[in-house]
């Protein structure tokens, strides 16, 4: 099937240029890896005049430990995170999470903050950016600014973004000692959306973050279940009094995927694995990265 | 309006006037008239349209033509100048497919992790090939082929 709404191709090559194009253009869409972008364009979800082409702006790209941040270019694809010893090193869950997107082909392709600026409540990207409380860094007409991620998401396909502004890249702090897990439901390994996905990530003193995708609105964090958690030992007694916080957390929906009783046995079965493994693996043991807990 | 891209299809130069609405897999079929890359789902589900683009496995229904602009395209019709690759011959002699239609994109899937991996796992064989839909086999035949053209490594075979 063509795109059948026609529109304007651009393609700047200075980040000036890109700019001017973006603010010229009313409801300009911009392009990096396209996974989403092009589907929508062929659904007719989108139909803007212009698409502009960022994959050849200079400063876009790279992975580097700066100080105590890792920063991560917005043309980073999942398969050039995966393959990052960096990444690997700084935010282990992040890879994790990247490594349950899609499949190779997709990832060759697809951007970690393409995956966040599309906001489709069930990225992967967005549950493992909040437990890591990255930051986006936005280009606009007015200058650079921050946006922290546990901003960004503002309901289903809407961030943060403002107009004419541009995601240049996540600066993540590095937690120095941390265990981390990201757990995705789905159907089957290669290509499916989350029906769940959980992020934990554990810190020495018995302290949580857990953030939670495609159980509501938009990807977050669950602020009174890390409250609840935090100085307690993971036994039964505490796992007992996750069930009621996690229903007050999450608003999951049935949809062809799953249904919503389904979604909410799993949000807590998989909390419970992947609290598990994140404890396990801040003490060096666990499974590996990369190793599904469900 | 149009654009003039020149873009590198299995070594051959190109120079093609394409919209921005085709996609790359309809320029490479309707265009340049490669037609392994199949049309399936047309919105990255299926793995069928797989092609190698600077090298890596992507969706050809993902991108645009117009983007492929000084970009270097191999469909399964570039990768066996010699004839078959021993995993292809691998994959004739224990029937991994039937109908054959995700066969192009199953052996470029595999091609790439081959190329990275020599020796893989079984496990990594599925990971590679876990975004090829293929509704005959089961599978089972197609990894068992990947991972004997690895044991017995590209150049056993002529």
């Amino acid at each position: 099937m063509t795109i059948a709404h026609d529109f304007a191709y651009l393609h700047p090559v200075t980040m000036p240029d890109a700019l001017a194009m973006l603010s010229g253009h009313e409801g300009a869409m911009l392009l990096a890896g396209g996974t989403d972008l092009v589907p929508w364009l062929r659904d007719d979800a989108i139909t803007p005049e212009v698409v502009i082409d960022i994959k050849d702006v200079p400063g876009l790209t790279g992975i580097e430990i700066d100080g105590g941040t890792l920063r991560i270019g917005a043309l980073t694809t999942f398969s050039d995170l995966i393959a990052s010893t960096a990444a690997h090193r700084a935010v282990p869950m992040l890879v994790e999470a990247a490594h349950t997107v899609a499949s190779v082909g997709v990832r060759n392709r697809a951007t970690l903050v393409g995956n966040v600026c599309s906001a489709v409540p069930s990225c992967d990207a967005g549950p493992a950016l909040l437990a890591y409380e990255a930051v986006m860094d936005v280009i606009g007409p007015a200058g650079v600014r921050s946006i922290p991620i546990l901003d960004w998401f503002l309901g289903p396909r809407r961030q943060a973004l403002g107009k004419g502004e541009i995601v240049t890249s996540v600066s993540i702090p590095i937690l120095e000692r941390h265990g981390a897990c990201y757990v995705k439901l789905s159907r089957y390994r290669g290509e499916d959306l989350a029906q769940v996905g959980v992020a934990v990530v554990a810190l020495p003193g018995r302290q949580y973050r857990v953030a939670y995708g495609a159980v509501g609105p938009v990807p977050f964090r669950a602020p009174a279940i890390e409250a609840y958690l935090a100085g307690k030992d993971l036994d039964a007694e505490t796992l007992a009094g996750l069930p009621t916080l996690i229903g007050a957390a999450i608003s999951p929906i049935d949809d062809v995927r799953a249904s919503k009783e389904y979604r909410t046995h799993m949000s807590r079965v998989m909390l419970e694995r992947g609290l598990a493994a994140a404890a396990a693996r801040l003490e060096g043991g666990g499974p590996p990265y990369g190793e599904s807990v469900i | 309006m149009k654009h003039t891209i020149e873009m590198k299809v299995n070594g051959e130069a190109w120079v093609i006037d394409v919209s921005p609405a085709e996609s790359l897999l309809e320029v490479l079929r309707e265009k340049v008239g490669v037609k392994s890359p199949k049309i399936g789902c047309e919105r990255g589900d299926c793995g069928s349209c797989t092609i190698l683009y600077d090298g890596k496995t992507i969706r050809a229904c993902l991108a645009l033509g117009v983007e492929a602009d000084g970009h270097e395209v191999t469909t399964l019709e570039g990768i066996g100048h010699d004839g078959l690759t021993t995993l292809q011959e691998k994959m004739v002699e224990m029937s991994s497919f039937q109908c054959g239609f995700c066969a192009p994109g199953v052996v470029l899937s595999a091609h790439e992790l081959l190329q990275h991996e020599p020796h893989p796992t079984a496990g990594q064989v599925q990971e590679a090939i876990s975004g090829n839909l293929c509704r005959c086999t089961g599978y089972d035949s197609i990894v068992d082929a990947v991972l004997e053209a690895a044991r017995i490594g590209p150049r056993a075979v002529s």
